[in-house]
């Protein structure tokens, strides 16, 4: 087993940290995992977005050819990184800020409206929080608890935010089940 | 006790494990990529009772590191490569006066400034000694992750054996990509061999002096020289390190360090589902470059692929070590782009067919 | 009946400037310092005669933005590329843009020694107090207690030393006739800044000696603070430790007047 997941948005959509809680949670789970993010003049320009390749045996390349997810927090990263993602592969789309959809038909692809459901968990600064906990769901990367630990340990240091993060996490992994 | 589990980018990994390996002097330049490394430092020499000091300049750094190393410390630097190329100065004396230290180097893309993206174009620089004079440095090469902790410990320790500049040599990619380490407990310093040559006054036995200009008229610098040679004859003949994967049954064997032994493996695994085998040499040890070992593999599997981050350094170790007993195909990136294992997948499937689209082959 | 209405520009982009967006963070002083820079060109006809030596620095971009011939140096290195291209060409006019790491860390042997021989170049020094572009590591002109990224805990005189400041050593060096300081932060200042800039380029082509203007400028982004406070911190502690004003002055333009 073997999973590539790219996450990309905007600086300050929380792109990296929802790769670090991937990351942490999967370390936590006993895998082998590695974290890329991008870096210097890239984020100069606004965007950012770093690979996430977690594995149940020894990873070689912590550069993916082919991502098995994309997370798109933004239009632009669709479009970017949408051609990229393997035949069969899934994006994650934040449909709260955009309505474009992917031009191929052979990815499956998930709308999450992160804002509302972060709204229904309480702070509608938890968007990044509920993504991850839909894409950890869907993908059966990691269950709850190893989200919830991954979040913590990313945030070690920050526990003001494990409460608010939790039931946005919570979130994401309920509308993995039921659609809603 | 050694530590948990821990995640950390491969620039902090380096500064954790150089603390753990009894290094407290630190003296760098702040350069992208690799200021993680130093970040990390200034916080945690600190709690360790070590030294931390950003100097003005690489070139301050390394004279910084060159003191601390004749006081008898284990002492470090890092940057990239133009700070790196900064340093050969400083480089060439600690050769010259036989002054142990750490010289970490994340690759970045030149030349001149170039940019920030990860390269592996300092490959000549490391592994040529870098500045004037007839010297060698040790140049160690991980693959990242877990290597790092070992590699700096492994490093400090050739360090003190040969009494020599060690250069670990890394790049930006690797710097910046955080995997699950762990790190041996902390070395006791009092367990480290005496350094019986460095200079902490004279009280109880003559003077000495430590340098590297030697006039006499009687052949001395000479015969330094030939001191210096043997001692580098003796590096080459323990020192070469490599690892390889895969070499049973293949049809080719690729050559790789580094970043690009990683993207390469990952491109060897995939391409198992198409029925082609091929096996992975890396070299960990770049001088001492493992040649013997690469020329009886070649004999054996007499295609050989080099993959780099630039376009076409080590190639030129590998063509010495294997001669004309085997096709040489070379395939390199450079700077300021990072290559795919798809790329790489090309290359190697070119290389399989003969059709020589990626890559082109080596005249011997 | 038509009336016309006659249009006066009042207010535009110096031709010392291209048409293109920079690349500064909103809030930062260089681009007033870019404008300063370029007014000050423009208005004493000199653009064309120009060779400037952008640094390494948040400014390394300065030749995408300055319409005027530039030429790149190694980091700290501005002040001897400037001194080779200026006796090549004595005849025209030669400026560096430096920040604090790159002129006052890295290049200060280069800046001491070009000053010191009294080359004919005007040098704009960006004093931001931190290492803008590799991300807000300390600078030799970092504040005490000012935090940076290799001094976690603030700068600390034991082990950092003094921040540093480099325009008054420079002053003692025989061959510097003019150097000021002023800050990019009120509108009085942007002007006198503007004032200095014209002094020191006056200086070079009356052939009189080195000159350089030190411009105190915000950097929100590394000092983590939004632009509002980082305008107010230039104003209210930079000052202390950088006080404003005229460090020397030999040209003796003041008494001619
Ligand atoms: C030889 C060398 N060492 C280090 C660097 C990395 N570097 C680039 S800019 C810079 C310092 C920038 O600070 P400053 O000069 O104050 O300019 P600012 O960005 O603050 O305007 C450093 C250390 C480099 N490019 N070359
Ligand atoms: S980092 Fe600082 S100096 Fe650089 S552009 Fe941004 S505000 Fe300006
Ligand atoms: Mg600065």
């Amino acid at each position: 087993m073997i999973t590539r997941t790219i996450f990309a948005g905007f600086g300050g959509q929380g792109v990296l940290l929802m790769g670090y809680v991937l990351t942490h949670g999967a370390m936590h789970k006993g895998l082998d995992v590695t974290y890329f993010p991008s870096y210097g003049a890239e984020m100069r320009g606004g965007t950012a977005n770093c690979t996430v390749t977690v594995s149940d045996k020894k990873i070689a390349s912590p550069v993916a050819s082919n991502p098995d997810i994309l997370v798109a927090m933004n239009y632009p990263s669709l479009e970017k990184f949408e051609s990229t993602v393997v035949e069969g592969g899934t994006v994650f789309l934040n449909s709260s800020l955009f309505e474009e959809r992917p031009s191929r038909d052979n990815i499956d692809v998930v709308p999450v409206p992160i804002i509302d459901l972060a709204r229904e968990a309480g702070s509608e600064r938890g968007g990044n929080m509920v993504m991850i906990g839909t894409v950890c769901a869907k993908a059966g990367l990691l269950s709850l608890e190893e989200t919830i630990k991954g979040m913590e340990a990313a945030l070690k240091g920050k526990e003001k935010f494990f409460k608010a993060n939790q039931k946005a996490i919570e979130r994401g992994f309920a509308f993995a089940a039921d659609g809603k | 006790m050694p530590s948990e589990k821990m995640l950390m980018n491969g620039s902090q990994t380096v500064g954790e494990a150089a603390v753990r390996a009894g290094c407290r002097y630190y003296f760098g330049y702040p350069i992208t990529p690799q200021n993680e490394l130093p970040e990390y430092l200034s916080a945690r020499m600190p709690e360790v009772g070590g030294t931390f000091i950003q100097g003005e300049s690489e070139v301050a750094s390394i004279n910084m590191v060159l003191g601390a190393s004749v006081a008898g410390a284990r002492t470090m630097t890092s940057s990239s490569s133009p700070g790196i190329s900064l340093k050969q100065e400083g480089i060439s004396y600690m050769a010259g006066m036989e002054l142990p230290a750490v010289i970490v180097n994340m690759m970045r893309g030149g030349p001149g400034l170039g940019n920030i993206a990860p390269s592996a174009a300092d490959y000549f620089q490391a592994t040529r000694g870098g500045a004037h004079g007839d010297y060698r440095t040790p140049v160690l090469a991980p693959a990242g992750g877990q290597e790092l902790v070992d590699l700096t410990f492994e490093a400090f320790d050739l360090a003190d054996k040969y009494r020599n500049p060690v250069m670990l040599l890394g790049d930006g990619l690797m710097g910046q990509v955080m995997e699950p380490v762990v790190f041996p407990d902390f070395i006791d310093l009092k367990d480290l061999p005496e350094k019986d040559w460095a200079l902490r006054g004279c009280k109880g036995r003559e003077a000495r002096a430590i340098f590297s200009m030697i006039l006499g008229q009687q052949g001395e610098l000479y015969r330094h020289n030939l001191d210096l040679q043997k001692k580098y004859d003796r590096i080459t003949a323990e020192e070469q390190r490599w690892e390889t994967k895969y070499a049973e049954d293949a049809e080719l064997i690729v050559v790789a360090y580094g970043t690009a032994a990683r993207i390469a493996e990952s491109a060897i695994e995939d391409l198992k589902a198409e029925g082609i085998n091929a096996g992975l040499f890396r070299p960990i040890s770049l001088w001492p470059f493992p040649l013997p070992a690469l020329r009886e593999l070649s004999k054996e599997i007499p295609k050989v692929a080099v993959f780099e981050l630039c376009l076409g350094q080590m190639v030129e170790d590998v063509i010495l070590s294997v001669g004309e007993r085997a096709e040489i195909y070379f395939h390199g990136v450079p700077g300021g782009l990072i290559p795919t294992p798809a790329e790489v997948a090309e290359f190697l499937r070119s290389t399989v067919k003969g059709d020589g689209k990626v890559g082109r082959r080596m005249e011997v | 009946m038509s009336t016309e209405i006659e249009y006066k520009k009042v207010f535009g982009r110096p031709e010392s400037l291209k048409d293109n967006p920079t690349h500064y963070c909103p809030g930062c002083g260089h681009s007033i310092a870019h404008r300063l820079v370029a007014e000050c060109l423009d208005e004493m006809g000199l653009r064309e005669d120009t060779i400037g030596v952008p640094p390494v620095g948040c400014a390394v971009l300065a030749y995408n933005y300055f319409n005027f011939d530039m030429v790149e140096a190694p980091h700290g290195r501005a002040l001897a590329v400037a001194t080779g291209v200026k006796r090549v060409h004595p005849d025209k006019f030669v400026l560096t843009y430096q920040g604090d790491g790159d002129l006052a860390a890295i290049g200060a042997a280069e800046t001491i020694h070009a000053a010191n021989r009294g080359e004919r170049i005007s040098a704009i020094f960006i004093n931001n107090a931190i290492y803008g572009m590799t991300g807000g590591q300390m600078a030799p002109t970092t504040l005490l207690g000012q935090n940076a990224t290799t001094a976690p805990r603030g700068r600390d005189a034991r082990l950092h030393g003094q921040p540093i400041d480099i325009s008054s050593m420079l002053a003692i060096c025989g061959g510097v006739v003019f150097v000021e300081r002023c800050a990019l932060t009120t509108i009085k200042q942007i002007r006198k800044a503007k004032k200095a800039i014209k002094k020191s380029f006056q200086c070079q082509l009356d052939d009189l000696g080195f000159s350089l203007v030190e411009l105190l400028s915000p950097c929100p982004t590394n000092w983590k603070m939004p632009v509002k406070a980082a305008w107010d911190w230039v104003n209210e502690e930079m000052v202390k430790t950088y006080p404003l004003g005229l460090i020397k002055d030999t040209t003796g333009y003041e008494d001619k007047k």
